[in-house]
């Protein structure tokens, strides 16, 4: 099958692991210094290699990882699209490496740039006014708990301690508010896969702080029932927070604020095709009401009546969230995609994603039960482990879905292909599914067998942690 | 101009066959939303060609002032080997997701694992994860740590009064979930205070912080002192720094350091406007406390096969690396993770490390004690002239330090901008000046200028 040879994992090298950089060098330095002896240390033995030979460690390491340029990488909820190469270069001008403590009058482009980045997600998003300073989507969900916080004191209902959250919710929510100190109230979705209003309504009380929606949600379901789930958040006198890792269903076709969100953190780093770095950076902006707006982080950039952007702290700002600005060099590359697709193309690349995931769920063979689906699909493995699937999907050349979540749906396969697939890559990525899917378990279980490792022992590597190489014997 | 995303590939034909297959004549059907929350407006944003949107965005930045800036306090950038760009920027690096699928992911996972061995080595400390956003989040993140370990209850952490006013605003923000207070302590010439510390400190407090070099340039004498009094009182001694600073001063481990945090964004990036890469290092056995994601080393469960068995470097040939002690992680533990955090600074790190690598111990020490001879030469510059005195601390200094103006500092800054020099004015009659190996081409510019804006 032609897809076996995209696989970019598997180089002729694979099998051979790459040796540590402490294995090709492990000479220790005597320290010698102008300092007093007590102020320094004594040794270092940090490895060092020549120019070409730290050249190729690296390349090899990077030939043993998959990246969105190697080949399909449909993992639900994360929007893995291709990263537009020419923002990388407008996020390497000397102009965006300023640093952080020079004065505004100095920095009027990136001011003016941060502005201008406020405006087109606050147009996007639907919302009043929007920070940049989170530095990732976990870091806007607490910002936005902070924001919560900060409303209902100033309007003397500091005693609301509880955040609502549906059990499909990512992780994050429930974190971000347990971070913010606030008590944790799980709702189940009814059997749908939305949410379940009754389970809503007995949440909800005096106490309620916040309900936090995706939308759609993790099964790629439009919470179509979102007026009422507004109005009844708000008859709570709670707040509706928006997670917005799905964003990139909607874009140009609804948008948070006018479905009555009152809070929202964008995920740069999948609506708006910023790289993900192997794990970041991303950048989390948050979006809110008007009457949110004065809580915002500080600094704040305005507009000036002489047309000049200045920082300013916002009223009763809740401070700041990141030490400076955030991830500065992703916002420029999320500024840069944006402004290059404008409305024509953001309406497009939903209206893409939202046909790719559906035309993939009509060509895989598991059971897909929900729907109708947006950007992303759950579909259930059945019989076989999800787990296990995902390994051998491996085999095929493909970079496998999210697995095992969320957990309404049996052995779930979480699939958001988004719009960058074309026709032919959806088909090779289904027909890598259904040979799965006719597979047996011996098989599966004894996958992956083309890849640079094969399956990794967890239970060891946690029962025996060795997290750097003086742990390695 | 564009009639869609030029980045999504579909022919009219290829659209036209998959709405066909999915049952659908026009693919707006497929949108599940209620004609009341329906936008049918416009963002009001052009579509561009990739050259348009370039300049777009470089005109935009291109209104910065060309400053040779000689700013820090807390933020460093030193000259960053063109090699770190080239390996960095490998699309199967940067344009990968979290490893959460070991197998097709080694090569990050090993370059994160070294990343984490660089800082073991640097802190003597048994563990360190593979970033946090930066050092206001990871001192955050350690407060909350202490309080979690602690066996006694506990609600006060003490920070010195040098500390940027941002990042104990950030430590206030992530502490106030858990009820803790931040306080800060005196200090004396830009180290610790040692019985100002003393006297703030009782059986409350969680943990105490200090850095070296403190935000104000000056290397610490104190630390040991630091540590003896944490441990007196059972609280936990975090320890702010760098990777570049560790390599040459006293090793955190030596001082009774049980966490150090720190911003590692000094190896692998220009400043940045603030962008940042936090450390997080600590005592091994907080190890099921600690924040973030950690990679192991473990082994194919599988035995190699075939081809495998003739690789070259095969002797031990199933070693393979992995995301592990996950269950501390919010994807798992939810409301019970150690912390929110998922997107982290992973890439951030990878350059860290290739600069790091590029350097090795000597040429790490050697760039330390030119951070050490630097500030100490342009002070001495800055002390001949009339009407500044420098430095302001009898200390030694790394990177920077303060200088005292006869005339007003801020007024000072103001003219050297018009000159092309940024610094720091932290308060009416102070300076504060950095100079690395990124700005000392220009040191004798700016002595010049100091000279002449004082005159």
């Amino acid at each position: 099958m032609e897809h076996y040879d995209q696989a970019a994992y598997r180089q002729p090298e694979a099998g051979t692991h790459v040796p540590l950089l402490s294995e090709k060098d492990d000479t220790a330095t005597d320290v010698d210094s102008s300092l007093p002896d007590d102020l320094t240390r004594d040794e270092l033995a940090l490895p060092r290699l020549p120019e070409p030979e730290l050249a190729r460690h690296y390349v090899r390491l990077s030939q043993q990882n998959y990246g969105v340029e190697s080949g399909p990488y449909p993992l639900g909820s994360c929007t893995m699209k291709y990263n537009p190469r020419f923002t990388e270069d407008v996020a390497a001008l000397d102009d965006a490496a300023v640093h952080p403590d020079r004065s505004g009058h100095s920095v009027q482009g990136t001011l003016k740039l941060q502005y201008d980045l406020q405006d087109y997600l606050g147009r996007i998003g639907g919302m009043d006014a929007v920070t940049l300073q989170p530095p990732a989507g976990a870091a806007g969900e607490f910002t936005g708990i902070r924001l919560a916080e900060a409303y209902h004191e100033s309007n003397d209902e500091g005693h609301r301690d509880e955040v609502v959250i549906p059990d499909a919710a990512h992780g994050t929510n429930f974190a971000s508010a347990a971070l913010g100190g606030y008590d944790v109230v799980e709702i189940p979705s009814g059997d749908d896969g939305r949410v379940n209003l009754d389970a809503l309504d007995a949440a909800l009380g005096e106490n309620t702080a916040a309900l936090m929606l995706t939308n759609p949600n993790t099964l790629g379901l439009f919470e179509r029932d979102i007026e009422q789930i507004a109005d009844m958040v708000h008859d709570a006198g709670g707040l509706l927070y928006y997670d917005g890792a799905n964003l990139n269903a909607l874009l140009g076709r609804a948008r948070p604020g006018d479905m009555g969100f009152d809070i929202m953190h964008f995920n740069v780093h999948k609506t708006f095709a910023t790289p993900h770095g192997g794990g970041g950076p991303g950048a989390g902006p948050v979006g809110v009401a008007e009457d949110l707006a004065d809580f915002l982080p500080d600094p704040h950039v305005r507009k000036t009546d002489e047309g000049a952007y200045e920082r300013y702290t916002p009223a009763q700002s809740i401070g700041k969230v990141h030490g400076f600005e955030g991830n500065w060099l992703v916002l420029v590359k999320a500024f840069a995609y944006i402004d290059r697709l404008g409305d024509a193309g953001l309406s497009d690349a939903s209206a893409k994603a939202v046909l790719n995931a559906n035309y993939l769920a009509e060509q895989v063979d598991y059971e897909v039960p929900l729907g109708p689906f947006h950007h992303e699909f759950v579909a259930s493995a059945g019989d076989q482990d999800a787990a296990d699937v995902a390994k051998r999907m491996l085999d095929y050349g493909v970079h496998p879905p999210t697995t095992k979540w969320p957990e309404l749906v049996d052995e779930a396969l979480m699939t958001e292909p988004t719009e960058v697939e074309t026709k032919r890559n959806l088909d090779d990525l289904a027909d890598a599914f259904n040979a799965v899917a006719g597979e047996d378990d011996d098989t599966l279980e004894n996958a992956p067998n083309r890849t640079t490792a094969r399956r990794i022992d967890q239970t060891s590597a946690a029962r025996n942690p060795q997290l750097s190489w003086q742990d390695l014997d | 101009m564009s009639r869609g995303s030029p980045y999504a590939p579909h022919t009219a034909a290829e659209t036209a066959a998959m709405l066909e297959e999915v049952g659908v004549d026009d693919v707006e059907e497929l949108f599940d939303i209620p004609e009341s929350v329906r936008f049918d407006d416009e963002f009001g944003i052009d579509a561009k060609s990739e050259q348009e949107a370039v300049a777009e965005t470089t005109k935009r930045l291109q209104r910065n002032d060309d400053l040779t800036e000689f700013l820090g306090r807390g933020h460093y950038a030193h000259y960053v080997p063109s090699l770190v760009d080239h390996l960095s920027g490998r699309s199967e690096f940067i344009t990968s997701y979290t490893q959460y699928q070991p197998e097709v992911t080694q090569g990050f996972l090993q370059a994160l694992f070294e990343y984490q061995s660089m800082l073991v080595e640097l802190t003597g400390l048994g563990v360190a994860n593979c970033s946090m956003y930066d050092e206001a989040t990871a001192l955050a993140e350690a407060a909350l740590l202490a309080k979690r370990v602690r066996a006694s209850s506990g609600d006060r952490v003490l920070v010195p009064e040098y500390v940027r006013d941002g990042h104990v605003s950030v430590l206030e923000n992530y502490a106030g979930g858990a009820d803790v207070a931040v306080e800060r302590y005196g200090t004396d010439a830009g180290n610790v205070d040692v019985d100002a510390l003393a006297d703030a400190m009782d059986d409350d407090v969680v943990m105490v912080y200090a850095e070296n070099p403190s935000t104000v340039g000056a290397i610490e004498e104190n630390l040991d002192a630091v540590g003896d009094l944490a441990d007196s009182h059972d609280a936990l001694f975090c320890l702010g720094s760098d990777p570049v600073a560790l390599s040459l001063l006293q090793r955190p481990v030596d001082v009774g350091a049980d966490v150090v945090v720190g911003d590692a964004s000094v190896l692998g990036m220009p400043a940045s406007y603030g962008m940042a890469l936090g450390v997080f290092a600590c005592r091994e056995d907080f190890l099921r406390q600690v924040p973030g994601r950690l990679v192991g080393a473990s082994e194919e469960s599988v035995p190699p096969e075939g081809a495998r068995d003739g690789g070259t470097e095969a002797a031990d040939g199933n070693r393979a690396f992995t995301l592990t002690l996950q269950t501390r992680e919010q994807h798992i533990r939810k409301e019970r993770a150690t912390s929110n955090i998922c997107s982290n600074q992973a890439w951030v790190a990878l350059r860290a490390a290739i600069h790091a690598a590029s350097l090795g111990s000597e040429g790490l020490l050697d760039l330390a004690e030119h951070m050490v001879d630097l500030p100490r030469e342009v002070a001495e510059e800055l002390n001949d002239i009339t009407g500044v005195r420098a430095p302001v601390h009898d200390r030694h200094h790394f990177r920077e330090f303060l200088a005292y103006t006869d005339q007003p500092a801020p007024a000072i800054a103001s003219d050297l901008e018009a000159e092309g020099f940024a610094v720091h004015a932290v308060d009416d009659h102070r300076l504060q000046i950095c100079v690395t190996d990124a700005n000392e081409h220009a040191a004798d510019r700016f002595v010049a200028a100091v000279r002449e804006v004082t005159n």
